[in-house]
């Protein structure tokens, strides 16, 4: 089967004098249906190795194939198409509309594919019933808790079913308890079959998934499959 | 478009223009401010040409009420003429130029004129005694305020008819208590009030009384001092060519002829000076106003940094993102735009019926003022939204 990701010797160089490397030589295949863990400490690398999986930032050197698309060889455009088409985002800072309802916010997710309004709005509903936020639908973001809006902005990165959904300290903003709550309904979401890769600083969840890659200094310093698990 | 079943980027045009909205339905206070500035700029330019416009069109109207065929005939007045006077042969020797319809001559009296005889000479109120014609009124198309014009009936009694300011310096309001004025050393009887004269205010400072009634208590030896001409409104310019030597054929240099709609047309054109010079005040104020906008926008941009990043990973091209945010300053200067439009338009309709104008707005006014406004709105929206454009969705997502 394809990787739905695929990096080979990605390098990232932030340029200065000297230049400095965030990442310095990424070798990763990520198959599809698999939950990745991405950790190592501030600075690391792992932010950028992120952005560059979902296409918002190029590598220096390096090629890196997206749901079989070779990112390098496509436009600003085709990535934007791509963005919005294979890959879902989820962000530490939760990133939602304040003035749009959670409906709106989900539906929002799909806004740049062209499917017609009706068609969005009743793929957000069906979503919103899946991340267990059916009777918040209609809210607006603002009057969500900490953990609903990550549930809404989860929801948001998948209704659209993309390849593969990348999530950036999805629980680095909310108390354990909805933390654990967001972990547990990314775990539901994957046994589905989305593909997951996950920034994280809590070693727990880190232990919790099948795969574990740690990041130091722009290397890959260890990928290992966690025992309860195989990738 | 990449050849391996990607469609590309695309949005509704619903879509586009609910996310250009977003930014002015949640920052409403700021929104509103900086569409007052284009508002502000739209409405005095309607408003300028609006009331430029009506009261060009009232003066108009007036003139044409007023007829451009009435001629002032003087004696001239300069150095070395002395205190040239008409012959007094000059009303029945212009009555015979072909083309005049109506003479009325006027002579000024060496007399003043005061409420009581209480009153100190040296306080004459300004106002000049006239000798006049019956049927001056009718000549110079004025109308009366109360009672009555001079008549033939009351020519050879004291009576006396009051120009509108005349009245009002003596303090004649009506003439209920048939109110007596003490003039050149009698009562008179007045027994009218007029209106303000349109075509010649020197009227309006003036106590009239007949020339019968001059020449009687007064001592007037009937030369007259201005001579008011009807012509046929065709022949206007041949007959005032033809006045002079008409009036004093011996030295036609000493007759001043003029015509009163005249200095109401120069008006109209001074007005319209006037109307250039508020003109760029507005279009100052509109440039005012699209900075503002302009600067709303560059702080809009720098502030929802993390949405533009959001739209990007959510397959947002940077197109996308210029036109949302160029859409955005359009509907803020489109919401100045039309406010300006109807605020200038009341502000003309309110001053128009206090002056009693008619309302006339050019369409010019409305039309180029809502494209003035989008024009402003696109200039000052380009710059940022190629800025949001230009942002890479990592530098907008790593900025929260």
């Amino acid at each position: 089967m394809s990787p739905v990701l695929e990096m080979k010797g990605v390098t990232r160089l932030y340029p200065g004098t000297p230049p400095v490397p965030a990442l310095r030589g990424i070798d990763l295949r990520i198959a599809e249906g698999e939950l990745v863990s991405v950790v190592g400490p501030s600075g690391s690398g792992k932010s950028t190795l992120l952005h560059i999986m979902g296409t918002l930032d190029r590598p220096s050197a390096g090629t890196i194939r997206v749901s079989g698309f070779d990112v390098g060889r496509m436009s600003d455009r085709q990535l934007s198409a791509l963005r919005a088409q294979r890959i879902g985002f989820v962000f530490q800072q939760f990133h939602l509309l304040d003035a749009e309802t959670a409906l709106d916010n989900v539906a929002d997710g799909l806004l740049y594919t062209g499917r017609p309004a009706v068609e969005r709005r009743r793929l957000a509903r069906e979503t919103l019933e899946k991340v267990g936020l059916a009777h918040r639908v209609h809210q607006h973001a603002s009057k969500l808790s900490g953990g609903e809006r990550q549930r809404v902005a989860v929801a948001r990165a998948i209704v659209g079913r993309p390849a593969l959904v990348l999530a950036d300290e999805p629980t680095g903003n909310l108390d354990s308890h909805s933390s654990d709550a967001i972990v547990a309904l990314l775990e539901e979401l994957n046994a589905e079959g989305i593909t997951m890769v996950v920034i994280t600083h809590n070693p727990e969840i880190a232990a919790r998934f099948p795969r574990r890659v740690a990041l130091r200094d722009g290397l890959v310093e260890a990928d290992e499959a966690n025992a309860k698990g195989a990738p | 478009m990449s050849g391996n079943g990607l469609a590309p980027s695309r949005m509704h045009v619903a879509d586009v223009l609910r996310t250009a909205g977003v930014g002015l339905r949640t920052r409403k206070l700021r929104a509103g401010l900086s569409a007052l500035g284009i508002m502000i700029g739209i409405a005095s330019l309607v408003a300028v040409l609006g009331l430029s416009e009506s009261s060009k069109s009232d003066l108009l109207a007036q003139i044409d009420r007023l007829g451009t065929n009435l001629l002032v005939v003087q004696a001239g007045q300069g150095i070395g003429l002395g205190s040239a006077e008409l012959p007094d042969t000059a009303s029945a020797m212009v009555s015979r130029i072909g083309p005049v319809e109506e003479v009325s001559a006027t002579g000024t009296l060496d007399a003043n004129v005061y409420r009581t005889d209480l009153v100190p000479s040296s306080q004459s109120g300004g106002i000049s005694v006239r000798a006049v014609e019956t049927d001056l009124l009718l000549t110079l198309g004025g109308r009366i305020a109360a009672g009555r014009f001079l008549d033939e009936v009351a020519a050879e009694y004291p009576a006396v008819v009051l120009g509108s300011v005349a009245a009002e310096r003596l303090g004649i309001t009506d003439l209920d208590d048939r109110p007596l004025v003490w003039l050149g050393g009698q009562w008179f009887p007045v027994v009218g009030l007029l209106d303000p004269i349109d075509l010649s205010p020197d009227l309006d400072r003036a106590a009239l009384v007949t020339q019968a009634a001059a020449e009687e208590y007064l001592g007037y030896d009937g030369v007259p001092s201005a001579l008011y001409v009807r012509t046929d409104p065709d022949w206007v310019d041949a007959v005032m060519s033809v006045l002079p030597p008409t009036v004093n054929p011996e030295n036609p240099d000493q007759v001043e002829v003029s015509r009163p709609t005249d200095a109401l047309e120069a008006k109209a054109a001074a007005e319209s000076a006037f109307t250039n010079l508020f003109l760029g005040l507005g279009a100052v104020a509109l440039l005012v106003g699209g900075v503002g906008i302009a600067n709303v926008m560059v702080i809009s941009v720098l502030e929802r940094r993390a949405e533009i990043g959001l739209r990007r990973a959510l397959g947002a091209t940077r197109r996308h993102v210029a036109v949302q945010f160029l859409l955005e300053a359009l509907l803020l200067a489109a919401v100045g735009g039309v406010g300006g439009v109807l605020l200038g338009t009341g502000v003309t309709a309110a001053y128009a019926r206090i002056r009693g104008w008619g309302l006339l707005i050019p369409s010019l006014a409305l039309w180029g003022g809502l494209t003035a406004a989008l024009l402003i709105g696109t200039i000052a929206g380009f710059y940022p939204a190629m800025r949001a454009a230009r942002l890479s969705p990592t530098e907008a997502l790593r900025t929260t």
